[in-house]
């Protein structure tokens, strides 16, 4: 009896202090155990990676530290380099300018580059809803934009008038950020007057079919509901714009002021890029939405629409609807109608997009459990309310991983548009350099260049939403 | 018992029921009910799974539609009338068992987004008041957190501030503590019989014999979708009619 007592009773007289773990346990030799000797296979690869590495560098290395940036020839850079060769940087040197703006007027960059830096302004309330960072990011564009023009431009005016127009966006930002939503609204036209240049008259003639369309759905929506409201509104805008803007822009569209006329086929490179890829990003968003609600409605008509332009556009190919764009659209039209080719590639662009992102964001709502629905029903929200406040901030967040995957490849298919004529950075801008006789047979540093661009702006899209993701994570889990 | 007083079950009826049926697909789930309810009434329903009972207090707020018969709530009868159903809703709280917060809101947005967007309560007022119901479910502290960081009780008590402050004239519980520990169960049931006491016109499905012995003034035991039993908890829990209650009383208090 007394034995089994003794086995089974302990008690505790001292406790004992933590102490650190064994040598090979910790710091940088138990990091290199696990993850590069974990076993003799694992050392077996780190050695062969190891000497792939070496290798590529041994290779390429030279030619990259050897690059010559000072020449004005193909033929001068080989001379330059000697013969063990070298990257010829010149000709990004020379034409680095064709690459960001094509063949935009060179005393008009100021335009696009302040363009460029509103649209920071118009992003921040919406990247970071009322938080000092946005008023961060507007500082340092500014900066930037104030240091590019100073170096670009060379009418002091324009760099002074600049500077004094982002410090007060700066100021406001810093002050009051969400007054910020009103550059929002307001940048698309200004973005466009200031790409396109003309009277100022004809972009505010445009705003005000926004106007109607508001004032239409204000007047209908309490009486027949927010779908009718949208939809007679839509049609009384579209209305104005057909029909009663022309005569508007008639009277108006040569009054001051405004800025000289650029041409569509004057725009080029990443300027190209950005107005494809920036208005197709922001335009697909909503319509992918309402897309993905619609292929989930119960109304069988909307249903099937829904589902049948979502699986036909993904059933296309991107550069057929851009031929489409090119040719065929001008034989819909009606005949009078001229059609500007960025935007008819900007409008398949955005509904391509659109067609993807309504499937992304249809898992991100598949993924949401009934119980919230059920929860925005019974408060007594209604359909647009519970889809508003409840459904599409979770279905959203759910999905911001995909949703960047598209953007970010909608962006990179922006090169595409060369196949219309238009001048996009990759081909379109190379194939003119490299028709210049200078600079004829060079190869790899304009690919490298635009891609080294390229994969900037996408990393930096990805980046964003690794932090959006952090930054929205409520769930705790 | 000071508190039985306050418990008045007036005469005027806030929810009745006549002939109701309904029908999934073929699945006839709902066979016809009768029942009414009268303001201040305090009703357990009890039943085994699948009985029918979440269908039937789903159908009082048009969660489900029912295919036959009459529901009217607050003299409001459910039809396909959208602004029935809103009116309906807005005077009926309800409380699941999953609790159904919205994860993505605080605590308090949780509390005011309705106030504010269905009856159109300016914010300050609709915050003011859902501090109000938080403390009254002891929870005022956890206003600015999200729900995924508070425990299933303190969520569920959310809940129920959550429903409370729309000022429902009636609510309905279904199965609130059957996700809970069983240390949390008894914080969710205090709230609920503090509701109760102050005149609260309560529909609950739930297998807490305790809490129906409590505060209800009814117990109704459903199976295969009917209305099998109804009686006051004393004698329902001590007489019980029926062999099919006898035989579901003898499971769950068996042990
Ligand atoms: N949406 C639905 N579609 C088809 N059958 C359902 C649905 N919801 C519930 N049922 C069925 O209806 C019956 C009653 O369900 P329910 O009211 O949830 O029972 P209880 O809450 O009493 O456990 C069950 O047999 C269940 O399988
Ligand atoms: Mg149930």
């Amino acid at each position: 009896m007394s034995d089994t007592r003794a086995e089974t009773a302990f008690i505790r007289t001292e406790m004992l202090a933590p102490e650190l773990p064994p040598v090979t346990e910790r710091g940088i030799i138990k990091w290199l155990r696990e993850n590069l000797f974990a076993g003799w296979l694992n050392s077996a690869l780190t050695i062969v990676s190891l000497l792939v590495v070496f290798l590529l560098l041994k290779s390429a290395l030279p030619w990259w530290l050897n690059g010559v940036w000072n020449a004005t020839s193909l033929g001068e850079c080989r001379t330059i380099a000697g013969p063990e060769g070298g990257a010829c940087w010149a000709v990004i040197k020379a034409r680095w300018h064709q690459y960001i703006f094509g063949f935009y007027p060179q005393d008009a960059y100021w335009r696009p580059i302040l363009a460029f830096a509103l649209m920071f302004v118009a992003l921040a309330p919406v990247l970071y809803y009322g938080l000092r960072n946005g008023a961060k990011l507007i500082g340092t564009v500014a900066v930037l934009t104030v240091l590019s023009l100073a170096l670009l431009d060379h009418d002091v005016t324009h760099v002074v008038l600049i500077a004094v127009l982002m410090a007060v966006l700066f100021a406001v930002s810093w002050i009051a950020p969400k007054r910020l939503v009103y550059v929002t609204l307001l940048y698309p036209f200004v973005a466009f007057w200031l790409l396109w240049g003309g009277s100022v008259w004809k972009p505010v003639a445009t705003l005000l079919g926004f106007g109607v369309m508001v004032l239409v759905y204000r007047l209908i929506q309490p009486r027949l509901g927010v779908i009718m409201g949208t939809a007679i509104g839509f049609l009384a805008a579209c209305f104005y714009w057909l029909f009663v803007q022309g005569i508007i822009t008639g009277a108006l569209g040569s009054l001051p002021p405004g800025l000289a006329g650029v041409n569509s086929d004057q725009f080029g490179g990443f300027l190209l890029a950005f107005v494809i890829g920036v208005t197709a990003i922001t335009c697909s968003l909503p319509i992918g939405i309402l897309l993905a609600l619609g292929r989930r409605s119960d109304m069988v008509l909307i249903k099937t629409l829904s589902v049948g332009f979502i699986e036909f556009i993904r059933g296309v190919p991107l550069i057929t609807m851009l031929f489409t764009a090119s040719l065929l659209l001008q034989y819909f039209l009606p005949p009078q109608t001229n059609f500007d080719l960025i935007l008819r590639v900007v409008i398949l662009v955005t509904l391509f997009a659109a067609a993807y992102i309504a499937e992304v964001i249809r898992g991100g709502l598949a993924a949401l459990p009934r119980g919230q629905y059920e929860a925005a029903d019974a408060l007594g929200l209604d359909y647009w309310q519970a889809q508003r406040l409840i459904i599409m901030p979770q279905a959203l967040k759910i999905s911001i991983p995909g949703i960047v995957s598209t953007f970010i490849g909608l962006f990179k298919d922006t090169t595409l548009v060369s196949f219309v004529g238009l001048l996009d950075p990759l081909r379109g801008v190379t194939q003119i350099v490299r028709a210049d006789i200078n600079w004829k047979g060079i190869y790899w540093e304009p690919y490298i260049f635009v891609g080294v661009i390229f994969f900037l702006i996408c990393f930096g899209m990805s980046r964003y939403s690794m932090y959006l993701e952090q930054k929205l994570k409520t769930d705790h889990r | 018992m000071a508190e039985a007083q306050k418990m008045q079950v007036t005469d005027e009826v806030a929810i009745s029921i006549s002939n109701m049926n309904k029908w999934y697909g073929t699945f006839h789930v709902l066979r016809d009910i009768n029942m009414t309810v009268n303001r201040g009434e305090r009703i357990v329903i009890c039943g085994p799974s699948g009985s029918g009972k979440s269908t039937l207090i789903r159908c009082i707020n048009r969660l489900e539609e029912h295919q036959q018969g009459q529901i009217v709530v607050d003299g409001t009868e459910l039809t396909s009338d959208l602004k029935n159903i809103d009116k309906v809703r807005s005077e009926v709280g309800m409380v699941f068992q999953h609790f159904n917060l919205f994860p993505h809101l605080t605590i308090l947005e949780n509390c005011t987004l309705a106030p504010i967007w269905v009856r159109k309560i300016p914010k300050r007022e609709a915050e003011e008041t859902a501090m109000h119901f938080l403390t009254k479910v002891k929870i005022p502290e956890q206003a600015n957190k999200y729900p995924g960081q508070l425990s299933g009780g303190q969520q569920q008590r959310v809940a129920i501030a959550r429903s409370l402050c729309m000022k429902p004239r009636i609510m309905l519980f279904d199965e609130p503590t059957s996700a809970l520990d069983p240390e949390m169960i008894k914080e969710v049931l205090d709230t609920m019989i503090a509701l109760a006491e102050e005149g609260m016109t309560m529909l609950c499905v739930t297998h807490e014999m305790g809490f129906a012995q409590a505060v209800a003034n009814r117990v109704i035991f459903m199976d295969q979708g009917q209305i099998v039993e109804q009686n006051e908890p004393k004698e329902f829990f001590n007489n019980p009619k029926s062999d099919r209650t006898k035989l579901f009383l003898s499971q769950i208090l068996g042990h």
